[in-house]
């Protein structure tokens, strides 16, 4: 990883007449493309052979970074679409960029679904807190008590973790961590192209202009401060609850849990649905 | 891609040559012919027996079947499949055809090929669920936001079923444009005899797939002379294509800042289909050469109608009926001509008068323009349209 | 050294800050973005650990190793580990 320089990943991996990119001063959706090439650079692969696929949003624009093959839908579909290009070319890697709000509110469905299907599919998704590009709207994963321009007086709804709800369905692969913390998500990235299934990575990431400004939590040095303070590994988590004091406990559960949430195996359904066709093929029923 | 359209295997998968079957399966015999790979789709009355016959059949041939979340899911899958290298379609009705309109539009800015098969019933809403309706045929056309063309056909017969799915396979291959099969819930369930023509007899078109050139653009046409359809880059062949449904350049990137940008696409997007409207049309003429009054009509309304047409015939009255096997785009022409010669044309639809209007705005005045609506899932009875004739 | 793609650079200061070193500051051009773009401090302090190189969102920067300055590497924090006191 040490001798991938970011001018090599320029020239190998992205479409220099996009950039510079569309993102904000202090966004991280360029941290995420980053770790993800990074990954794809460590894994060996064949861009040729990675479709990139996205629906609607800020992190949704970043195929269009890539000089890659790259889907860029609908709102909230990318994984619908996604499954379409598996299933008929199941040689492919496919790579979802989505959001908050692409993947837990409008595209909630899908999401699920591809879960419970496992299709082979790795989903990147970039949890903001809010909805970016159309200005700064309350998400399902907003904080309560945090201020949107939908929510002008605190958030009450409370979020969503789509870790323990991909966990509870049975992804086979789970994990969240900050973009603050390089190593880590290029490791998880890692391991979800590998993973032969649903592979779902949430990357924190700030959002300085949409977020961080209407809840005061300053500029991104101090937004990325923040992740650190408010972010616990899952080990750390559970140690606290089993052997804690009330009052660590208390702090624990105020905080986002980070780290691998699950790493299973299963069977995947493009897989299974091709050895149904060879079976069909050989006269079965 | 791991399909490969072997003939013999489909034809053996589908069974005898002549059957006795229902509009959904033949509507499946003629995707599967046609070369199908890819269907996904969600259960709904009238189109359900599609999608039945589909994950039984479609795994046999080698093609994937998927039943999705939702008709936004399917749709969504369909398109990816389509990027892929597949021939693909979904099968709906109208509550799940308003789903799908966002992606519709999505697979015409993006110039995916794929079918969309909608069983019209009775709307809106849940409407009559198990009536069949013509309800849906200007959602069609206009239902997705922005300025579009579409392709559209409309069987009026269970062999029609079969042979207008190879067509809109065909056209949307080589249109790299979504075609809309509209059957409705009468001719869905059908039974009727289907013939399978043999191999020879058959036209399949396959998609112009693009040559890898150093200078390859995947939406420029500049090169194709007189040719607006840009040949198509399957993902994981090394095109690095962007797919996007922004308004984008020639080289498939965002360019949405740009006027000029929108303009060349949409108007090149729109005009490979209604440059072509002469070329595309579709009509059945039935003693329309020396009429005086003529039926347009199209589905299933053209059933009840051509038994008056026949019967005012023996009467010796002098009526003719004009067929559209495809519905949009329009066939101008055929109605101006039409305008000319008939002094009233009657437009039987299974809606309030949708199709009416189009025929009424290319009449241009010249002739008598009446509607002759039904609906509640019922057909017109011959009766009915009968009386038309006489006013 | 250090390379800086200026123009792609959006002067979030991410490499200023995290650096293990403080071997980066600002420099005092503005670029195109109307942003002052990082560069190396006068008195090297660079050990080339590639942090800044790895979270910078714009690729704008490339550190180039020189064999002949190699100092004692800096790790930088790799693992958001994080205790929890009351």
């Amino acid at each position: 990883m040490q001798e991938l320089s970011a001018e090599l990943i320029r020239k190998k991996y992205l479409r220099d007449e996009m950039w510079p990119s569309i993102f904000c001063n202090g966004c991280g959706i360029g941290n995420v493309l980053d770790y993800t090439l990074r990954a794809i650079e460590e894994l060996n692969l064949d861009l040729d052979e990675i479709v990139f696929v996205s629906g609607i949003g800020c992190s949704s624009r970043l195929p269009g970074y890539i000089n890659a093959d790259g889907l860029h839908t609908t709102h909230g579909r990318a994984i619908a679409f996604a499954t379409g290009v598996k299933a008929v070319n199941p040689d492919l890697k496919v790579i979802v960029f989505t959001g908050d709000g692409d993947c837990a509110a409008i595209g909630g469905n899908h999401f699920i679904h591809a879960i419970r299907r496992n299709v082979d599919i790795t989903v990147i998704m970039v949890n903001n807190f809010i909805y970016g590009m159309t200005g700064g709207q309350l998400a399902p994963t907003t904080p309560i008590g945090s201020r949107s321009t939908t929510s002008p007086y605190g958030n009450i709804e409370p979020p969503f973790d789509l870790c323990e709800l991909a966990k509870v369905i049975g992804a086979p692969y789970v994990a969240r961590w900050t973009v603050s913390h390089p190593y880590r998500p290029i490791k998880s990235i890692k391991r979800g192209i590998e993973k032969k299934g649903f592979a779902y990575i949430e990357l924190l990431t700030p959002c300085p202009t949409a977020y961080g400004r209407r809840n005061r939590l300053g500029d991104i040095k101090e937004l990325w401060k923040w992740y650190d303070e408010n972010t616990i590994l899952i080990e750390e988590y559970e140690r606290i609850m089993k052997y804690g004091s009330d009052e660590e406990k208390e702090r624990a559960s105020k905080m986002i849990k980070i780290g691998v949430f699950q790493d299973i195996e299963k069977p995947e359904y493009f897989e299974e649905y091709y050895k149904l066709i060879d079976r069909l093929k050989e006269g079965g029923k | 891609m791991r399909y490969k359209r072997d003939p013999d295997l489909i034809r053996k998968v589908i069974g005898r040559k002549v059957q006795f079957v229902m509009g959904d399966t033949a509507c499946v015999y003629g995707s599967l012919l046609a070369g199908c790979s890819f269907f996904a789709g969600y259960p709904i009355t009238p189109a359900s027996e599609i999608a039945e016959e589909m994950s039984r059949l479609l795994p046999r041939v080698g093609g994937v079947y998927i039943q999705m979340e939702d008709e936004i899911g399917s749709i969504s899958a369909v398109i990816g499949a389509s990027w892929a290298g597949a021939k693909s379609m979904t099968a709906t009705s109208g509550p799940g055809f308003s789903l799908m309109m966002e992606n519709y539009g999505y697979a015409i800015m993006s110039e995916t090929p794929c079918v969309i098969v909608n069983v019209q019933r009775v709307g809106p809403s849940t409407g009559q669920p198990t009536r069949g309706a013509q309800g849906d045929m200007m959602q069609a056309r206009w239902g997705t936001h922005g300025d579009v063309e579409a392709l559209v056909l409309a069987p009026s017969t269970v062999q029609e079923c079969f042979d207008l799915t190879i067509e809109a396979f065909n056209l949307t291959e080589r249109y790299r444009h979504p075609v809309c099969v509209m059957m409705d819930g009468e001719i869905g369930h059908l039974r009727e005899k289907v013939v399978i023509p043999d191999e020879d007899e058959m036209k399949i078109v396959d998609r112009v797939v693009a040559d890898k050139d150093d200078d390859f653009l995947p939406f420029d046409v500049s090169k194709k002379t007189g040719r607006k359809v840009p040949d198509f880059p399957t993902f994981g062949k090394g095109f690095k294509v962007h797919v996007t449904g922004l308004t984008h350049d020639t080289r498939g990137l965002p360019a949405t800042d740009s006027q000029e940008e929108h303009e060349k696409l949409i108007k090149r997007i729109v005009s490979k289909i209604a440059d072509d409207r002469d070329k595309l049309t579709m009509v059945e003429k039935v003693h329309l050469d020396d009429a005086e009054t003529a039926f347009v009509t199209y589905g299933a309304s053209a059933r009840a109608t051509e038994a008056a047409v026949e019967r005012a015939r023996k009467e010796g009255k002098k009526v003719g009926m004009l067929r559209l096997k495809l519905v949009w785009p329009f066939p101008i022409k055929e109605i101006r001509k039409l305008a000319d010669q008939v002094e009233k044309i009657i437009v039987p639809e299974m809606n309030l008068g949708q199709i009416v209007h189009p025929v009424r705005e290319y009449a241009e005045g010249k002739c008598e323009v009446i509607s002759a609506p039904k609906v509640g899932g019922e057909m017109h009875t011959v009766e009915e349209v009968y009386r038309y004739i006489e006013g | 050294m250090i390379i800086v793609n200026e123009d792609w650079c959006k002067g979030c200061g991410m490499c200023i800050e995290r650096c293990p070193v403080k071997a980066l500051e600002q420099s005092d051009k503005l670029n195109r973005r109307g942003v002052y773009p990082p560069r190396l401090k006068e008195n090297n302090n660079c050990n080339y650990c590639r942090l800044c190189e790895l979270i910078c969102p714009d690729f704008a920067i490339t550190v180039i190793p020189d064999e002949n300055l190699l100092k004692k590497t800096v790790k930088p924090k790799l693992i958001p580990v994080r205790r929890v006191r009351a």
